[in-house]
Parts: structure tokens; sequence; C-alpha cells
């Protein structure tokens, strides 16, 4: 009895093993052309889900960002350390009194539908992009330009549009002829060439504005790559070499695919396994193994990313700016690097990030560690130490360790007790904010839209910037530092504005509306099918550059 | 017969509508400002933010929205997202591999799971009948996420057996996922069977059967194992409804862009349109699955009759 038992055993044993063999043969035919999608001169780029359709004016986001450069070349464009190079679409771009710019374009450049890129396609994509019935999530970038305000839609207290903009074009935008066209700002700012590089100013052939909806699938630019197929949510696109591309940074490879992820710890799998060629970031357990599994394939470099932990000004607690001088000094930002981030940020040191002209190493005073001044500072402002801190941030994106590390430094060096308020969603973190109700320290971050130290200070502490319209979360608010930054848009020299822009930061790091924690840092690793692969500053890699081997 | 499922089948539709007029009332209840967390770090212009809520009706009292709603439905257009992709295109492009996904899965933990109880069931106390108990109990405990990871690094990147993600090479790219998404359900559905043969094994008419001197076979298959299954089809029926909701952790961890990673994100994102549509249509499997599993009742049990 207890043998034919164990033979009904037997056989069911085999029948999984039966199953599993012939799964192993369907491998053997299939495992060939696992990684088929990388020969002929193809390579595959990891991307998570592009949060927009494929429209410049409307991506501001890193993943459709990373598509849409592919696809698109502006007027000018930047080099690996975010220094303008005039190998896009701009012959030049100059004013005389920083107001009204002229841009001329270089001949030659066409659509993937094959038309011509003229002043009105950058004209009429401005436009577009500006008119708020529209809705497209970079208009603001316009907001400088003379007659923004007549393509807002009327609103009333409640939000609700009231009626139709007085306009559909902006008067500061004038098409000359074919190759020139003029810009006049609302004020002087020198930097404007500097932002004209990024995706809100692509310009946008005929073709998109009889169906843009259609084209957000089906994108045409102008960039090095054109688009093959239509773009499949969850899936990706791919794409193949442009090649009429009129620019000097032709495609290198033939086309890239790219795939969209969900997982990022799939994509590296896929990566390790020579499936896919590229993946913009690392997942943060494998961070410590990929360096020795890659080795020169695991890129690491700078990015624009800037984490802070801002205060609420408004709040009585948090108006001396001694108290945030001393809260500043209080934590130990190494530390945290270190041990929660396994050194895939560095500590910040300065408002302005090292990635931009203008970066000077160490000039946050408050951003060395001195508990023994922290705690005179505290003392003298005459603060409440009984009272715990609440430290704020958004729930479920990773938050929680870190902010807690600085919890448990500023009660071991400061004596004081703490609160993790980090029940928050993004979604209603945001508009707390907007309305005054943090009630202590919070976390927010920055990454820039265009190299340019006013890029890290304007949108972020200046009185125009305060919200609803601006990021200003910490409702600093001071004249001088307002005007230093206006000083610095309006002067002639980059050099010069760089001059300005500094005694702003130096302003700004004595006041200390926020306490700066973090530059970041990005990491890539890719497979041996691809050389010549580089994330610059942006936190992306320039499709164009990238060869295929074999 | 006819007539019950008809009956069955018109309940379905106040069901709808009162589990699509709940589901639109939960999105509008979530906290938060779903426009505002658009622009991220850094806010859209204040007249975009005003066109966004316009064109989403989001201003609207929740009644309101949801008349809107329907009277867009009731001329066949489901609405959009909040990237004014069509909700209708979204569920499209994403069924299809969730119903690959559940194919493979159903169709693995039945198969196996039957089998494996059924043995198990018949010979109680077996070596085979521990191997099932030990083994069932292992996977039922182990998290999901855990085993779609362990599974993709094993037979995925080490021994290359299978697709690490992804649907390019069809049917056998879901052999690994779908194993992975079944092996919960199939150690239940070995169990409930097991339990269900080893009872019936004692019943009288399996004892009357063996009397009559009928093969062992024909005891086993026409007698108990059709008597032991409704349990069983209740479960899997269930599972199927369950199933076409989306797996989001497999789906990620394999990276098959199903229903259920359209819901989560939608959810998360408040996009009402996008989670009423596909959640209602959640619902429609479900009811019609479990109409399938009564009717399948009557066949297995032909003293199961519907008038």
């Amino acid at each position: 009895m207890n043998l034919s038992k164990r033979r009904g055993a037997l056989v069911a044993a085999s029948i999984t093993a039966a199953m599993v063999l012939s799964a192993c043969g369907g491998s053997d035919d299939n495992g060939g052309e696992g990684g088929g999608g990388s020969t002929g001169g193809t390579f595959s780029m990891y991307i998570d889900e592009p949060e927009n359709p494929l429209v410049p004016g409307n991506t501001t986001e890193s993943e459709g960002s990373q598509v849409v450069k592919s696809l698109w070349t502006g007027l000018i464009q930047y080099g690996p350390e975010g220094e303008v190079e005039y190998t896009g679409v701009a012959e030049s771009i100059e004013s005389e009194d920083n107001v009204t710019w002229t841009v001329t374009l270089n001949d030659g450049w066409t659509f993937h539908d094959g038309t011509p890129v003229t002043a009105q396609s950058f004209v009429d994509a401005w436009n577009y992009t500006a008119y708020s019935p529209n809705a497209q999530g970079a208009s603001y970038f316009f907001s400088n330009i003379e007659g923004y305000e007549d393509l807002q839609a009327p609103t009333d207290e409640e939000g609700n549009v009231t009626g139709e903009p007085a306009a559909t074009e902006m008067s500061g935008l004038e098409v000359v002829d074919d190759t020139t066209f003029t810009v006049t700002l609302t004020g002087p700012f020198a930097q404007f060439p500097v932002t004209v590089g990024y995706n809100a100013f692509f310009p946008l052939p005929e073709s998109f504005f009889e169906d843009p909806q259609a084209a957000g699938t089906n994108p045409i630019g102008n960039g090095p790559f054109k688009a093959d197929s239509e773009y499949v949510p969850g899936t990706g696109i791919t794409l193949s070499k442009y090649e009429d591309y009129a620019g000097e940074n032709e495609a290198q490879a033939d086309g890239v695919d790219y795939k969209v992820f969900t997982d990022l710890n799939t994509a590296y799998t896929e990566v390790q396994a020579g499936n896919l060629d590229i993946t913009r970031d690392v997942p943060p357990d494998a961070i410590t193994t990929a360096a020795d599994e890659f080795g020169d394939r695991f890129l690491e470099s700078p990015s624009s990313q800037f984490t802070y932990v801002g205060f609420p000004t408004y709040d009585p607690r948090y108006q001396d700016k001694r108290v945030r001088q001393a809260l500043s000094l209080a934590i130990d930002r190494e530390a945290i690097t270190d041990a929660i981030f396994n050194g895939t940020r560095a500590p910040a040191d300065a408002a302005i990030a090292p990635v931009v002209d203008g970066y000077r190493e160490g000039a946050c005073e408050y951003c060395e560690v001195d508990v023994e001044r922290a705690n005179q500072l505290l003392d003298e402002a005459g603060f409440d130490r009984s009272q715990p801190i609440d430290l704020w941030f958004n729930s479920g994106a990773g938050h929680d360790a870190w902010m807690e590390a600085i919890g448990n430094q500023l009660r071991e060096n400061l004596d004081l007790e703490y609160q993790l308020r980090g029940d928050l969603d993004f979604s209603q973190y945001l508009p707390l904010g907007d309305e005054k109700g943090y009630t202590g320290p919070f976390r927010l971050a920055w990454a820039m839209d265009y190299p340019s130290p006013q890029n890290y200070l304007e949108p972020l502490y200046s009185t125009a910037a305060l919200p609803p319209a601006g990021s200003n979360s910490s409702f600093y608010s001071n004249p001088e530092f307002d005007e230093l930054v206006a000083q610095g848009n309006q002067a002639s020299s980059n050099e010069e504005a760089i001059e300005f822009y500094q005694q702003a930061e130096d302003v700004l790091l004595e006041d200390m509306p926020i306490i700066p924690m973090f530059f970041g840092l990005e990491q890539a690793v890719h497979s041996e099918n691809v050389d010549g692969v580089f994330v610059d500053v942006f936190g992306q890699v320039d499709t164009s550059k990238v060869t295929v081997n074999n | 017969m006819g007539r019950y499922v008809a009956r069955r089948l018109l309940l379905t539709i106040p069901v709808l509508f009162g589990a699509s007029f709940l589901i639109f009332a939960m999105v509008y209840a979530l906290p938060g400002d779903p426009i505002r967390a658009l622009g991220g770090d850094r806010p859209l212009a204040p007249a975009v933010v005003a066109q966004l809520k316009e064109q989403y009706n989001l201003n609207d009292p929740l009644g309101v929205q949801y008349l809107k709603y329907l009277g867009n439905l009731a001329q066949g257009d489901f609405g959009t997202d909040f990237r004014g992709r069509p909700v209708l295109e979204t569920i499209s492009q994403r069924l299809p591999i969730t119903i690959k996904l559940t194919v493979v899965a159903i169709a693995i933990e039945a198969v196996i799971g039957i089998i494996a109880g059924v043995l198990a069931g018949i010979r109680r106390n077996s070596f085979f009948d521990n191997v099932v108990l030990v083994s069932t109990t292992l996977v039922v405990s182990i998290p999901i996420l855990v085993l779609a990871f362990v599974a993709q690094f094993v037979f995925g990147l080490k021994l290359g057996l299978f697709p690490i993600s992804g649907a390019q090479e069809g049917w056998y790219s879901f052999i690994l996922p779908g194993l992975v998404l079944a092996s919960g359900s199939l150690a239940y559905v070995a169990r409930l069977t097991r339990t269900s043969v080893a009872e019936n094994m004692r019943a009288d008419y399996v004892r009357t059967a063996r009397a009559k001197g009928l093969p062992n076979r024909t005891v086993v298959v026409r007698h108990t194992l059709r008597n032991s299954l409704i349990p069983v089809i209740t479960f899997v029926g269930a599972d199927i409804g369950t199933l076409l909701g989306g797996a989001i952790v497999t789906e990620s961890v394999f990276n098959l862009p199903g229903i259920g990673r359209a819901i989560f994100d939608a959810v998360r994102a408040q996009e009402g349109a996008v989670v009423v549509g596909i959640v209602t249509l959640m619902v429609f499997f479900f009811i019609f699955f479990n109409l399938v599993v009564d009717v399948l009742y009557a066949v297995l049990d032909p003293r199961i009759r519907y008038e």
C-alpha cells in the first residue's frame, strides 16, 4: 500500500517536471531573440511612464522630457556642463537692452514631416503653450514675455474660469521674416538666451495645430530622432535617426527604443541580463553593488536636484532668523548622506547648485555643524525649547528616514523634541503649504529648468514667487534680495549677472528662510552594447551621442 | 434556465449604477487637490489650473459631477484622464494584457491545483499529501512581491528560462508572471479540492459505487471529483473576477502594462473618470463570472435547478 502511494506521488512529480521541461524547451527557441532589440545600431533605454502626452509645452517632468529631447532641438543646446551652445536652430539671440531680443534662425532646419522650421513655428508654439485654455503645464515660462497676461483666461475668486482670454497671441512676439523674430520681455532679463533651451521653447510644425491630441501620441519634432510608431502608454515608443537633421549633433545610432518600466528594479535586472541598454537610475539598494558589478559602465554625475527644508516664516516661532540659523547649524548633513543615502547625494553647502556657473563652495555659513553656536543663537533668540518641532514632508516618497534623522540630530544637539508630520500625500501636502498650513520646517526639492543661478533664486524665494503663483513656500520676502536678483537679470554680461546673483544668495543664506540639505547625484548603468552614455546636469542622457557597438 | 440568466443580467444594471456612484463619491472624497499635484514642485499658472478644473468639472458638487459623467456616458463618452487620453483607449490597450495574464494564471491554478488536490485527497496522509500540505502552506505564507522578485531573479536572470519582463514574447512571456500570480490561489485550490475529495471518498454514494463493482478510476473521476468540484469552482470563478481587476504587484515587477497598474495610477492621481470606468468594468466582470459559476453548479450537480 505504501508503495502505491509513493507511485502516485511520483506520477504527480513527473507531471510537474514535464511541465517545467517543456517550458525550458520553449525558452531555448525564444532565448536567442531576447536581446534582439539591440542589434543593427539601435539601443534601448528605460523611462518611467511620462506624465503627459509628448508635447514639449506640456512636458515638465523628467520622463517625458527625456523623450521630447530626442525628438526636438531647440534654439540653443546645453553642453555637458550646462553651458549654452549655439548648435540648435538659432544662429544668434541678441539684444541691446536685455528687453527686446532678436532671434535669428539658421537655414535648412526641417520637421520630421518635411516642412521647414521657421520663425513662425516658434512664435505659434509659444503662443499655443501660453494660451491658458490649452492648459499647457509649462505656460508660466512665458510669463515674462509682453502680452502673456492677455492670454490668461479671467477667473473669479474661487478660481472658476469666467470668460475667454483677451488675445490669442502675445504682443511681445513678432515675426520679422522666415528666419527672424523678436521677443519683447516685460523687463530686462540678460539670462533670456540661457532659458530657451528648455523644452517649453521648442518649435511646433503646422500639423500640430490641426490636431494637438493626435500629435501627443504621434509627435513630429525637428530633433535627431523621429518617431517610428505612436507612443503606447505603459510600453513606450521607438525612434529612428532623422536623416535630414540639420544640426551638427546628429544621431550616432540608428535608433532608440524607449521602454516604459513601472518598476525600476525590473529595468535594472534587464540591464544586468543585457536585454536593456541604459537606465538613468539605479535602485537604491543596488547602489552599493552597482559600481563593482558594472565597473566603468556605472556612471555617477552631479544633477541639478536641490533638496531643502523650508521654514514657515509666517509662523511667529520661526520669524527670528537666529532660530533658523541655529537649526541649520545643528544638522550634520554628511552623516545623513552617508548613513541614509549611501553617498548618492552630496551635502549642500550653498543655495546655488554646483551644476551652474556661480556656485561657490561653502557659500552657506550656517551649513557646517556647530552645536555650540547653534545653542547660543537659540538662547539669544529666546526660543521655547519645551515645545516640540513639527517636521513636515510628503508621504510615500522615501523622506521618512532622513527627516527623522534631522529630528534626532535636533534632539541630540539642541535638546529639542520633534514630531514627524509625514502623513499627507503630495496632492494634499502642496496645497497645505500654499495656504500657510505648515507648522514647522518642511521638505521640498527643486530641479532646475535652465542652467542659470537665477533659476535657483527667483522662482523659490522672490516676492513675485509667493504662492499660489510660485514656489516660495517659505513666504520669504526681502526687498534687498529681490533687488539684487533684478540687478542680476539686468546685467549686461554673464560675469556681472553672476556677481549680483551671488550677492542675492548671500542675503538669502544670512536670512536662512530655508536650510539647504542636499545636492543630487545621478546614477546610471549601461550595457556593453553602447558607449558614449553621459548623464547631463538635467539628469538626462543625450541620445544623439550614444554609439552602438557591433 | 434562460430566464434565470436574463434576470440575473438585468440585475447587474442597478448594481453597476450603484457601484459607479459609490466609486465616484469615494474618489471625490479623497483629500487633496489633484490639479495642484500635477504641477509638482512648481505650481501651474493660475489660469491653467482654472482651465483644467473647468475641463474636468472639478469645481462642481458631487451630484453634478456624477450627472455630467452619466450624461457623457450616455453619448458613449467615457471621459479622459487629466492628460486628455480617452479612458476607453486606456482600457482597450491594457485589458488584453490583463486577460492573458488571467487566463494563464487560472489555467495553472485550476489544472495543477485540482490534480494535486485530488491526488492528495484520495491518498490522505500519504507522503504526497504531506508534500502538498507543506508546500501550499509555504507558498501561501510568502508575500507575492517576494515570490515575484525571487522567481524573476532565479528563472529570468540566473537561469534565463523565461523573459525577465515585458510581453514581447507572446503567451510565453506570461508563464512566469502567471505562475507567481497563481501561486497563492493554487495552494487554496489544492487544499479545497483535497478536503472536498477526502470527504466525498467516505460518502455513501461512493461506497455504493464501489459495491457495484465500478472501476476505481470511474469512482474517482465520475462520482467523487464531480461532486467535489463545487466549492473549487466557486473559488476559481471569484478568482477570475478578481484577477481581471488587475494584479498591481505582478504587473509592476514583470512590467506588464495591465489594468492593475492603470487603476493604481488613476487612484493616486484622483482621476475620477478613469477610476470609475475601470472599476465599473471590474464589477461587471465579477458579476458575470459569478453568474457563470452559478450556471456551472447546475451542470455539476443535476439536483440544482434554476427556474
